[in-house]
């Protein structure tokens, strides 16, 4: 007789629990949140009614800290502790970052990424951003009425690995768990597709506040599959309103603005941009600090040519993505345009004269990114029914490789891989009895090492002594599906394994993560732990679910023995979830791991021979 | 039991020729990284998370080799014991050395002279020799079974494919 099966006191019995998750787009300018609810798709507002947070963070003497349209009224009036655009020095070391001049900020050039001395201490860029994605968390939480399960958080495609690592150490610092990173314009095409019903190659034209990439895609049913990508990191709005902010200077003989005056002014000449979209002509009046007096009236026309040659700036990564995916502007079924500054019309010529037909405008440049994250956040958190899921085919924006001798770069993965991806390259000692081996790791195009940008560097050690040439020593690139490279190398010919993973030198190392997130900590001690202890409690519970859904499906591939282990390690997993000691519940969860190590590996070549029957059969119908 | 042994063609159903039907390639490898992608593993235990990368970076190495002609190539003779040596002048002909010479020079020309259409035009020889080297190998692989030839035009196409982005590279930095 079969047993009915009772649920715990307190254990859900839900199957389908729907999970919260979100889409957050971590713009330059202005970032946003979006999840899918009831099925649609929807930015989530404020307590304003407000959908675009500025990304700006303002520290206060008395350790508070204002975020969003607060913390922007008072950028004029204390620049200095007031950060906007803060994407641009993610990963980024000072020599990198345009316009520091003009920059009224307090910069420290730490090893790795640029810092900024605020009233509340040094601040690293990851730490600013994390005050903005904590900010759209809450809202999320608030809105949604719960705990979220995870986030997809966007990035510009043309992100090198230094700058998507700290973005995601930045979600971790707010409290997020990166369910994935996703790159913007492949956002966008997903929303666009879906809503459109889309088939063929699109392009997606995406010039944000601060960066600019270009995407080709090949839609067909259920599939975006990314064919190039290019981009410029450090290329976007801001860099139109920097163009009309030196015009101001230029016209109204004003040479040496103070940096109060400098941001009010950089402040009108995004505005005046704006109004430019509509208007022929704008007028700019304004009486500085300094007692100097701007009086000036800009016609479009004018605008247009100062800023023109960064319109073709970016047309030289179309062309350039466009050959890289081995195709004509004919090729092309359609244009998406994406980023605020796209609302500019000469953009938009500039843009239809290259494809050769008007350029979609149809979906808010604004919101189309979060939208399409959320969506994404959606199936990755398990949401949907698996046969309609749709299948994301993403790429690495840049080459990746290592410096050999004389300084030159010896690319592994090429540009335009599809992720996740692994390749080794073999390389050999250059000295008789030579032990250790040092490895530049570097993302660029070029052929010399310093074009490129610096990655990580380490050593390999404990080589055993042989002539030079005879050792073989095996480096393996792996990406994952966020885009981030993980290096190890293992010496082949002798057997001795010596292994060794990449600290990225441009990110955060993990100590310093973990000391910030102490330190975020410091007022209540207490809610680490708690914390803590929560975030495991969430994690065995997800495990167990997973585990239970798999078990009624495939239990078969499991002998008895092998069930009652299986069993038992979810028994003593959830008898851990339900004790008070967070130490204890990441214990049981790598025995956990370790015990439904096999079981999991049957159900992977189960659903792949499903996989390939499903296709033969296919083939004997016809 | 599956693993990560099987060769590439193995993996997708298909028989070891140099001959594929690209489309159906294509439908193998879709409805594989539709079972192993990791974004269908982000809610799930690590174990699995880790099983799906491996096999989604697998299955995404084994689609890359295959639809490249030049790749099959290289990984059919690599199946088969052959080693191409790239590396070594010395496999190569007196003819096909010339015939890189030519090529070589023509490549400085157009660089030289800066112009894009002369570039252009160099780039549609290459495709079009690229495809007659690819029927060739077809017939060497498939039909003579000569991998001694195959190498031969395996190494032929290597070159052209190098030559090929050298003249994308050319193009780029003519745009800039």
């Amino acid at each position: 007789m079969a047993l009915l099966q009772i649920s715990e006191p307190g254990m859900s019995t839900a199957p389908h629990q729907h999970r919260l998750a979100v889409g957050i787009d971590l713009g330059t300018t202005n970032s946003l949140v979006a999840t899918v609810r009831n099925g649609v798709p929807q930015c989530l507002q404020d307590e304003n009614g407000k959908m675009l947070l500025p990304s700006v963070v303002r520290y206060l003497p008395d350790g508070q800290v204002a975020i969003g349209r607060v913390a922007q009224t008072a950028q004029a009036t204390d620049p200095r502790n007031t950060i906007v655009s803060v994407k641009r020095f993610m990963g980024r070391g000072l020599k990198d970052v345009a316009h520091v001049e003009t920059m009224p900020y307090d910069f420290v050039d730490a090893e790795g990424m640029v810092r900024l001395r605020t009233v509340q201490g040094v601040k690293s860029p990851v730490e600013v951003s994390a005050e903005i994605l904590r900010s759209l968390r809450q809202r999320a939480e608030y809105s949604l009425g719960g705990e979220l399960t995870g986030a997809v958080i966007t990035v510009p495609a043309y992100f090198d690995d230094a700058q998507r690592q700290a973005t995601k150490d930045a979600a971790r610092l707010a409290g997020l768990n990166v369910l994935r990173l996703l790159n913007e314009p492949t956002a966008a095409a997903i929303a666009y597709g879906l809503e459109n019903a889309s088939e063929g190659v699109y392009a997606v034209y995406d010039l944000g506040g601060g960066t600019f990439d270009i995407s080709i895609l090949r839609l067909s049913r259920g599939v975006f599959e990314v064919v190039a990508t290019s981009g410029d990191a450090a290329l976007g709005g801001d860099d139109f309103d920097h163009r009309l902010f030196c015009w101001i200077l230029d016209n109204a003989g004003i040479s040496l603005p103070s940096d109060r005056d400098s941001r009010r002014l950089l402040m009108k000449a995004r505005e005046v941009k704006e109004r430019l979209t509509l208007d022929e002509s704008v007028p700019i009046r304004m009486t500085l600090e300094s007692g100097d007096e701007v009086d000036l009236v800009i016609e479009r026309q004018v605008f247009v040519d100062i800023t023109v040659n960064l319109v073709s700036k970016t047309l030289k990564p179309v062309k350039k993505a466009l050959r890289d995916a081995n195709l004509s502007p004919e090729d092309v079924k359609g244009v998406v345009m994406v980023g605020g500054a796209t609302r500019m019309p000469h953009v938009q010529q500039a843009v239809g004269e290259l494809f050769g037909q008007t350029p979609l405008t149809n979906l808010d440049p604004d919101t189309v990114v979060a939208v399409g994250a959320a969506m994404q956040a959606n199936v990755l958190a398990g949401n949907r029914a698996g046969e309609d899921e749709w299948l994301l085919l993403d790429v690495i924006p840049l080459s990746l490789g290592i410096e050999t001798m004389g300084g030159l770069v010896e690319k592994i993965i090429p540009r335009n891989s599809t992720i996740p991806t692994a390749r080794a390259q073999d390389f050999t000692t250059f000295k008789d009895g030579q032990s250790a081996m040092a490895f530049h790791v570097v993302q660029g195009e070029r052929e010399l090492v310093s074009d490129c940008r610096s990655l990580a560097r380490f050593e390999l050690r404990g080589i055993p002594p042989m002539v030079a040439g005879a050792a073989r020593i095996r480096v393996t690139f792996q990406v994952d599906a966020d885009g981030l490279l993980s290096v190890s190398a293992r010496e082949q010919t002798t057997g001795v394994e010596a292994r060794v993973e990449v600290k990225p030198s441009y990110g955060l190392a993990d100590d310093e993560i973990a000391g910030m997130l102490k330190a975020g900590f410091e007022h209540a001690q207490n809610d680490l732990e708690v914390r803590a202890l929560k975030e495991q409690q969430v994690e065995a519970e997800r495990v167990i679910e997973a585990t239970e859904k798999a078990l009624q499906a495939d239990g078969e591939l499991l002998n008895e023995a092998e069930r009652a282990e299986l069993d038992g390690a979810v028994a003593a997993l959830r008898a851990a979830a339900e004790g008070q000691e967070a130490r204890a519940i990441k214990i049981q969860l790598e025995v956990f791991n370790r015990a439904s190590n096999e079981f999991a590996s049957r159900r992977m070549d189960k659903s792949i021979r499903e996989a390939l029957a499903g296709h033969k059969i296919d083939e004997i119908r016809i | 039991m599956l693993d990560m042994k099987q060769d590439f063609f193995e993996l997708f159903g298909l028989e070891p020729r140099f001959a594929v039907d690209l489309d159906r390639l294509e439908q193998a490898y879709l409805e594989m990284q539709g079972r192993v992608h990791p974004d269908r593993f982000a809610h799930l235990s690590d174990a699995e998370k880790r099983l799906s990368m491996q096999w989604a970076t697998r299955a995404n190495e084994a689609f890359r080799t295959l639809k490249s002609p030049l790749a099959r190539g290289q990984y059919l003779l690599e199946l088969k014991g052959v080693d191409p040596a790239f590396e070594t002048n010395t496999a190569m002909s007196a003819e096909f050395l010339m015939e890189q010479m030519e090529w070589r020079e023509a490549l400085q020309e157009a660089r030289e002279a800066a112009d894009e259409d002369v570039l252009d035009d160099l780039s549609r020889r290459i495709r079009r020799d690229t495809k007659a080297l690819v029927e060739q190998l077809e017939a060497e692989f498939d039909t003579a079974g000569d991998l001694e030839a195959a190498a031969d035009t395996v190494r032929r196409l290597k070159f052209l494919e190098k030559l090929q982005h050298e003249i994308n590279d050319a193009l780029t930095a003519l745009e800039s």
